[in-house]
């Protein structure tokens, strides 16, 4: 079916009166299938929110009927229904299990591989019962994420769920809320600003280092926010904040359209590092099921000597569509890009990153690790673009492939713009097949097969991998192994 | 404590071993010597198991000998420590192995070495993290304790120390930005830290100074001159076995032993040559 057919029916479809009527009734879990304006008024109003941030939806959703979905990428996508999907359910409970014994055999020798403690697992699970235990043992229950809540509470930070934010702190919101990456941005960025249902909403007051690393996993609210998360990131003059993204722990969803959007707003001497562990699932071996994961991150160094850095290890999705960006305006800002991507099996990445340099005495790293197993296909697509008024910019980028196998791909598409005389630009990109010398070598020296695997991809990975939280680098160590598991040999 | 018998091999389907039989009784060091290109290093890689080394007819039994007290492990019954079938693992009663049937893991965690020729770099994991790694998965396929951090830390320096080498190395990533010398001591000190029943060491002098040659020939005496282990030190030249005086000496040629004989076997070669000393 053509773009412009498929388009038209679409609209058609958009245009038919909504039978159910269902706007009046908040007290409806769901919103029916489809969207059109009558879904994005009913998700707004379940959340209570503004009449400002309703229109700033309906805004966001009539421009999306004008745009097409992206084509460039190197991805084989599926057509996507649109009126097929869910755009608003109540947070749900999980399935309860009685014991960790009906957990899927796989998915509970994976919690065992990356260590995860027995009182977490019930939690990811979802067994009867275990949630108040194991969220006092492990995830920092509420009593201690109100700890968490009143030390930021005295520092000044704001650390809250956006749909709170959008209630408690509207002018803060408003302000920010797509200066950086606008409505009309994309078609899955505009997507995302009509309809999102929930994330994460921080703002760091001037000068104030943030006291801990802020992690999704304290946020009180559990609420089910994967599928169109928004996050909003603002640091304020001399300010600093990292913050980790996601879980190593496979993370399933029945949503199968994820489009998130996260926006960072760097001021003046500010510093914001971005930690994201990316694990939604990937699709069985011949690509069925799998989450299609389409993210616009980007940043926006604003203030002079601001600096944004994005780390990322990717190893889910079964198509990961995503380019963490830093637009360097202010003078002598810094971006940072270090990336490890990883397919297996059918999945398919492409990503990388944007690196705008507008002011003077920029500077920008981009370091990519692809690891390409099974019958996937894995793209590094990044911009380097300086502007002519960017004097003395300096970039430098490494993207290097490791490839598992032969019937995997790796492909890197770098763009290079530069409009002013005075950068300094510098590309370094390798692609090499996982050495069979290398794997017989840490064999010989007693590790099997899998084991040697992850060894050598681990090491592949390094420089991204020691640029994340301590904690969470142990983590997505085991997963990339586990990650590669059966792909040689 | 190794038979090898009437072993062939080939590699891209060309035939390399053509009927090796060797036996290396525990206690010994036996000695391969042999002209570029008569199937060395490819005897080393089939005994380790490399991948692509492809053993067409032949066995070779490896019956790693009890330490003094210690009972043999799980590793050397027929069943792996998980309790895995290993088919065609136990040859026969006294705890011989059908080395032919396992991978190389097993056959490490079973007590065999292999010092490289050329050792490989692996970049961004530390010497350190890597042995650590081997040697507790090998320990853990046996069916013993693995090693804490610190335990592991002392055995390491001790061991480099004795081998002369500045444990700092340790901390740099495997092989990478060491010098030829550096690779050859490194292998050392890992057989030290692994502690094999029996080592193969595929011409660990190439490339070693007079002192670094001192050192490693040392190393081999230290760690592998045992009653309960047996070494097969594979060299072009007799200058290692100064240091490492061996038991018995072969000669490969055409991917067969085509002499053997005691230590003056290999003076004579040094004297005269593989072809005069074959005439």
């Amino acid at each position: 079916m053509n773009e412009a057919v498929k388009n038209r029916e679409l609209k058609e479809k958009i245009a038919q009166d909504y039978e159910w009527g269902f706007v009046s009734d908040v007290e409806q879990e769901f919103a029916p299938k489809g969207l059109n304006e009558d879904t994005v008024r009913f998700i707004s109003a379940k959340k209570n929110e503004p009449e400002w941030m309703l229109e700033w939806r309906l805004k966001a959703y009539r421009a999306w009927l004008e745009m097409e979905e992206v084509s460039w990428a190197k991805l084989d996508i599926p057509t996507i229904d649109y009126q097929d999907a869910y755009y608003y359910a109540a947070p749900k409970a999980k399935p309860k299990l009685a014991s960790l014994d009906e957990l899927d055999p796989e998915i509970r020798r994976t919690y065992e591989k990356l260590g995860i403690p027995i009182e977490e697992q019930k939690v990811l699970a979802g067994v009867e019962g275990s949630a108040k235990v194991a969220v006092d043992a492990v995830f920092d229950s509420v009593s201690v994420a109100t700890t968490f809540r009143e030390e930021l509470k005295r520092a000044g930070v704001i650390f809250l769920s956006i749909s709170e934010a959008i209630r408690e702190y509207p002018e803060l919101v408003q302000k920010y809320l797509g200066s950086v990456v606008p409505q009309r941005d994309n078609y899955f960025a505009c997507l995302n600003s009509a309809v999102f249902s929930d994330g994460t909403f921080v703002y760091v007051p001037e000068g104030v280092r943030c006291p801990m690393e802020l992690s999704t996993y304290f946020r009180i609210n559990a609420e089910n926010t994967g599928q169109f998360e928004r996050t909003l990131i603002v640091a304020d003059k001399g300010a600093y904040v990292s913050y980790l993204e996601g879980c190593t722990a496979p993370m399933r969803d029945e949503n199968q359209l994820h489009a998130a959007v996260v926006e960072i707003f760097a001021h003046e001497d500010a510093e914001v590092k971005y930690s994201t562990v990316q694990n939604w699932y990937p699709g069985d071996k011949d690509g069925r099921g799998g989450i299609f994961n389409f993210v616009t991150k980007r940043a926006l160094c604003s203030g002079d000597r601001s600096k944004v850095s994005w780390t990322q290890v990717e190893t889910g999705s079964a198509i990961t569509w995503k380019y963490p960006s830093c637009i360097l305006k202010g003078d002598g800002s810094v971006g940072e890009f270090y990336s490890i991507a990883l397919t297996n099996n059918r999945q398919q990445a492409d990503t990388g990153t944007k690196m705008i340099h507008i002011g003077a005495n920029t500077r920008s790293t981009i370091v990519s690790k692809g690891i390409s197993a099974g019958r996937s296909n894995n793209t590094y697509r990044g911009l380097v673009r300086v502007l002519p008024r960017a004097e003395n910019v300096r970039n430098f980028t490494q993207c290097d492939s490791l490839l598992l196998g032969s019937d995997c791909g790796a492909h890197t598409v770098p763009y290079i713009e530069v409009k002013n005389p005075t950068a300094t630009i510098e590309h370094e990109a390798t692609t090499s097949k996982i050495s069979e010398d290398q794997l017989f070598y840490a064999m010989s020296r007693g590790l099997d097969q899998e084991a040697a695997v992850a060894l050598i991809v681990n090491g592949f990975a390094r420089e991204v991998l020691k640029q994340l939280p301590m904690e969470f680098a142990v983590e997505a160590q085991k997963l990339l192994g586990i990650s590669l598991e059966g792909s040689v040999g | 404590m190794l038979e090898i018998i009437n072993l062939h091999a080939t590699v891209a389907d060309k035939p390399i071993l053509n009927g090796v039989s060797l036996h290396v009784p525990a206690g010994e060091v036996h000695a391969i010597m042999g002209p570029n290109g008569s199937g060395k290093s490819t005897l080393a890689y089939v005994l380790a198991g490399r991948p692509g080394y492809e053993v067409t007819q032949g066995s070779v039994t490896f019956t790693p000998t009890r330490h003094s007290g210690l009972e043999p492990g799980p590793a050397f019954s027929s069943e792996g420590a998980e309790g895995r079938q290993i088919p065609g693992r136990a040859r026969d009663d006294e705890g011989g192995l059908d080395l032919l049937a396992m991978e190389p893991h097993e056959r490490a965690a079973a007590g065999l070495f292999l010092g490289f020729q050329y050792p490989v770099e692996i970049p961004g994991i530390s010497y350190l993290q890597f042995l650590r790694e081997s040697l507790n998965s090998q320990r853990r396929f046996r069916g013993e304790a693995e090693l804490s951090a610190g335990e592991f830390i002392k055995l390491a320096r001790e061991q480099a120390n004795l081998l002369g080498m500045d444990a700092d190395m340790l901390k740099r990533p495997v092989n990478v930005g060491f010098s030829g010398g550096e690779k050859k001591r490194a292998e050392m000190v890992q057989m030290g830290i692994m502690a094999p029943k029996f080592a193969v060491l595929d011409e660990t002098d190439s490339g070693l100074d007079i002192d670094a040659l001192k050192a490693v020939g040392a190393g081999i005496n230290r760690i592998m001159r045992a009653p309960d282990k047996g070494v097969l030190l594979i060299t072009h030249y007799q200058r290692l076995l100064d240091y490492v005086e061996p038991d018995r000496v072969h000669v490969l040629r055409n991917g067969r032993i085509e002499r053997s004989g005691g230590p003056e076997l290999a003076r004579e070669l040094e004297r005269e040559g593989y072809t005069e000393a074959a005439a």
